[in-house]
């Protein structure tokens, strides 16, 4: 199964977004978060991350989402530091946050692959609020 | 050598701890006001580290200095500064730097950050402060200047460089959310890297 991390400035932000994704999951995949940074405060933990990629499972891939700058940019730095085998399974999500989140922990759970599961978060259609 | 740049990085820590509030106020105007406060908890963590170990290498000293930032800024000033002086490490020299050194450092320098923050110049970044430094330096050495000439005209590019991000409209980074009222204002990666620049220069003029 393709499993999830979700990175951002804020702890809160991360373990909220975690709580609403576990909520929807269909079958036991790994839902984990780096959020904030190692003092508690807003802001990324590049130690985090890196740790959370490095022990997580990638067999079948894992998604990344994460919000804002730093978040990104330490998320990419880190990855460049795993093996190149476990890279390639490692993708970052083109999805809002929650939207991406919670897509993803459906999609995940029912077995989809890596690219199926990316494919569904990275829909235009997942922002729309009106016409949903 | 590895002493003598070891006792600079101490400098520029204290530099940038000094200017914890300068830097942070000028990124309340226009970001998440953090850049200052970030950045000194990187370098107090980084002179720690710098008290507490002796290095054999310049290379080695600037991998530290940029593995610590990493790990301790929390903002993107950590992973852009941080990939700037870990490229640094790949390629500085340990013998007495020459121009043509310092332009291959401050291009390593350039390529780590915009290979994470994929901004170019005018965007209002620490980048519009360092590419014209890294400008000054070639043209000196396209005009035969001597090392301590190159080095003044280089400190001179960088506060103009710094200066210009006044007039400039974010659109990298958390100022570019606020569009043309972005404009104005000093940018707060441009200041650091400034700060950073001029005590480099500062303490190897002879």
């Amino acid at each position: 199964m393709v499993n999830i991390l979700i990175i951002s400035h804020s702890f809160k932000i991360a373990e909220g977004t975690k709580e609403l994704a576990e909520e929807m999951k269909q079958a036991d995949i790994d839902i984990q978060i780096a959020g904030g940074t190692s003092g508690g405060k807003l802001g990324t933990d590049a130690d985090l991350i890196r740790q959370k990629l490095e022990n997580m499972d990638s067999e079948d891939g894992i998604v990344v989402l994460a919000d804002l700058g730093s978040a990104v940019m330490s998320f990419n730095m880190v990855k460049e530091w795993l093996p190149e085998a476990k890279q390639k399974k490692i993708k970052l999500a083109d999805a809002p946050l929650v939207e991406g989140a919670v897509l993803g922990a459906v999609e995940a759970s029912l077995g989809k692959t890596l690219d199926e599961v990316l494919a569904a978060i990275e829909k235009k259609s997942i922002i729309n609020k009106n016409n949903f | 050598m590895a002493r003598k740049a070891k006792e600079l990085f101490i400098k520029t820590a204290d530099i940038i701890i000094e200017n914890k509030n300068y830097l942070t106020e000028l990124d309340a105007a226009i970001g998440d006001g953090d850049h200052g406060v970030n950045l000194a908890r990187g370098f107090n963590k980084l002179k720690e580290k710098l008290k507490a170990e002796s290095f054999e290498s310049r290379s080695e000293l600037f991998k530290l200095t940029a593995m610590t930032l990493i790990s301790n800024v929390g903002g993107a000033s950590g992973p852009l500064y941080g990939t700037a002086f870990l490229n640094i490490s790949k390629v500085i020299s340990e013998n007495e730097l020459s121009l043509d050194d310092l332009i291959d450092i401050s291009e390593e320098a350039i390529a780590g950050i915009q290979k994470r923050g994929k901004a170019e110049a005018g965007e209002k970044t620490m980048l519009d402060t360092i590419i014209p430094a890294a400008e000054s330096l070639k043209n000196s050495r396209a005009n035969n200047l001597d090392l301590n000439t190159a080095l003044n005209n280089c400190l001179q590019a960088a506060a103009e460089g710094m200066e210009n991000t006044i007039e400039m409209q974010a659109t990298k980074g958390r100022a570019s959310y606020l569009g043309e009222r972005s404009i104005g204002h000093q940018d707060p990666g441009a200041t650091s890297a400034y700060l950073m620049i001029k005590t480099f220069i500062e303490n190897s003029l002879k």
